[in-house]
C-alpha cells in the first residue's frame, strides 16, 4: 500500500484537491465533533442567516458522539456515526466554507454535488474500531451545545488519525467503486 | 424452589453489559482472522487490522469496543422453579444503570422517541422473557447499536414468495444498507409467525456463535448459501470493497398462518456484541 498522506487543519482549498478516492490519510490538527442533533441546530443558524458557534471556514467535522471517558483519559472511545444521516443539513455548511468531513457510509447526491461546487472532501474512519481511533485523539473541549450530552460539538486535537478518502472533490466514490470492482457472480 | 436475590440479577446484569461491551467474541475475533486472509482489497484488509487492534486494546484496558454502547437488550429465561418476590425487570434496569454508569459506556436513550430527553443511565433495558423447566435463570444481554438496527426490516410477503423470496429480501437488504451498519456484519433472518414475532425471530437469530448452523439441514444449507451470496455482492469491509461482507448468517423459523409469509432482517455489525450468565 502507498504512504499515508499526512494533512494539517485548517484545511486549505490546494489540500482538499490533492486528495482522491482510495488515499490513506492522516490527519493532524483541530476537528469538531458534530452529529444529528447539533447539525439541525447548525443547519436552522444557517438558513437564516445567523452566526454560528464554530468558524466553519477549512473545517473539519467529524460525525460522531463518543462514550464518556474513564478516569486518566482524555475522552472515552470514539469512532465515526453514519454520516448520511447528516446529509440534509451538509450542503449550506459546505457553502460556508466547510473543508472536510469524517464519518461512514455513502453520502447523498446532493452532497456528493455540493463538494465538487464547493471542493469539499469525504473520509470515512472505521466504524467499531473507535478504541483506537480515540488513541489519536490528543485534548477534547467542548465549544457548543453542552446540553446534547454526546451529541454536544467538541473541538478534538487529534495526532495522525488514520482514514479513507471516500468521496473526493472530483466526483470520485469509493463505496461505488469498491463495490464494482469486488463484486462476483 | 430456589430463590434469587435482587442484588444478584442487578449485579449479574452490570457485569454482562460492561463484558459485552469490552470483551469481542472469541468466535468473532477468529472470523475476522479468517477473513484476513482471505480479503483481496488491502483497504478491506487493512479495516479488518483495525478491527482486531481495537479489540485487543478494547479488551486490555476494559474501554468499549464501539462508542454505540447500544441499546440494553435482555432475554431472560426463568426456570419455572425459581422463586423471585420482587420485580425482576426492575433489577435488570438497575442492573443497567449501574453497568453503564461504572462501566464508562455511552448512554444513549432518549425517554420520548419524539419529545425526549437523554435518561442518562441507558434505561429502559429491552426484556424478551420467556419460562423455562428448571431452577436456574438464564441472562443475555446484546447491546444493539442504532447504525446496524436501522438497517434491518420485516416484509410481509405471500406464501408464493417461498424461500426465494426470502434469499432475494436478504440479499437486497445488505446491498442497500450498504456500509452503514458497519460491515462484516452478522445477519439475523426470521420466517414465520407473525408480524412482531417474526422480528424477534431475527433478533434471537443472531445470539448463536459464528459457525453455529440451523440444526434443520434445509435451513443449515440456505444459511450457508445467503452467506456466500452476501459475500460476492463486493460490499465488504465498511462498504468501501471487498470480498468480507458478512461473517455469518442465522435463520430462525416459526410455524406461519396459511396465508402469511413474514420474513425479518435484523443486521448485526462486526462487534454482535452478547453475553450470556446462568444463575
Amino acid at each position: 500500500m502507498a504512504e499515508p498522506i499526512k494533512i494539517k487543519t485548517p484545511l486549505t482549498e490546494e489540500d482538499v484537491l490533492k486528495l482522491k478516492i482510495g488515499d490513506s490519510v492522516l490527519i493532524t490538527g483541530k476537528i469538531c465533533t458534530a452529529r444529528d442533533a447539533a447539525h439541525k441546530r447548525l443547519y436552522d443558524l444557517a438558513i437564516q442567516g445567523k452566526a454560528l458557534p464554530i468558524d466553519l471556514k477549512g473545517q473539519i467535522v467529524y460525525y460522531a458522539g463518543p462514550a464518556p471517558a474513564k478516569p486518566g483519559y482524555v475522552i472515552g472511545p470514539a469512532g465515526p456515526t453514519t454520516a448520511g444521516r447528516c446529509d440534509v443539513y451538509t450542503p449550506i455548511l459546505l457553502s460556508l466554507g466547510l473543508k472536510g468531513m469524517i464519518g461512514k457510509g455513502v453520502r447523498s447526491k446532493d452532497v456528493r454535488d455540493a463538494m465538487q461546487k464547493y471542493k469539499a472532501v469525504y473520509f470515512a474512519a472505521t466504524g467499531g474500531a473507535a478504541a483506537l481511533i480515540s488513541k489519536n485523539i490528543k485534548s477534547v473541549k467542548v465549544v457548543a451545545y453542552e446540553d446534547l450530552g454526546p451529541e454536544a460539538i467538541r473541538e478534538l486535537e487529534v495526532e495522525n488519525l488514520p482514514v479513507i478518502v471516500a468521496n473526493d472533490a472530483y466526483g470520485g466514490d469509493l463505496y461505488e467503486e469498491g463495490m464494482k470492482k469486488y463484486r462476483r457472480e | 424452589m430456589s430463590e434469587v436475590s435482587y442484588n444478584t440479577i442487578v449485579d449479574t446484569v452490570a457485569r454482562l453489559c460492561m463484558e459485552a461491551n469490552y470483551f469481542l467474541g472469541a468466535d468473532i475475533e477468529n472470523a475476522l482472522k479468517g477473513a484476513l486472509k482471505k480479503e483481496e482489497s488491502e483497504t478491506g484488509k487493512d479495516i479488518i487490522n483495525q478491527l482486531l487492534k481495537n479489540a485487543e486494546i478494547a479488551r486490555n484496558e476494559k474501554i468499549p469496543i464501539c462508542q454505540d454502547c447500544g441499546f440494553a437488550v435482555v432475554f431472560l429465561e426463568l426456570g419455572s422453579e425459581v422463586c423471585v418476590k420482587w420485580n425482576i425487570f426492575d433489577a435488570i434496569n438497575a442492573g443497567v444503570k449501574k453497568g453503564y454508569t461504572e462501566g464508562y459506556l455511552r448512554k444513549s436513550i432518549l425517554s420520548d422517541p419524539i419529545k425526549g430527553k437523554n435518561t442518562e443511565d441507558n434505561t429502559p433495558a429491552i426484556i424478551h422473557t420467556n419460562i423455562v423447566p428448571g431452577d436456574k435463570i438464564k441472562i443475555t444481554v446484546a447491546p444493539k447499536g442504532g447504525g446496524s438496527e436501522n438497517m434491518s426490516a420485516v416484509k410481509m410477503m405471500t406464501p408464493a414468495d417461498g424461500i426465494e423470496g426470502v434469499k432475494k429480501f436478504v440479499i437486497e437488504r445488505v446491498i442497500q444498507a450498504s456500509s452503514n451498519p458497519c460491515p462484516p456484519i452478522v445477519v439475523g433472518v426470521g420466517i414465520g409467525g407473525t408480524f412482531e414475532y417474526v422480528a424477534f425471530l431475527a433478533k434471537k437469530a443472531l445470539l448463536r456463535d459464528i459457525g453455529e448452523r440451523n440444526p434443520d439441514p434445509f435451513y443449515a444449507d440456505v444459511e450457508r448459501e445467503l452467506l456466500e451470496k452476501i459475500n460476492k455482492t463486493g460490499v465488504g469491509p465498511m462498504g468501501l470493497g471487498g470480498r468480507t461482507t458478512a461473517l455469518d448468517v442465522f435463520i430462525e423459523v416459526y410455524p406461519r398462518h396459511i396465508a402469511s409469509f413474514p420474513a425479518a432482517v435484523n443486521i448485526n455489525c462486526h462487534a454482535a456484541r452478547h453475553k450470556t450468565a446462568i444463575i
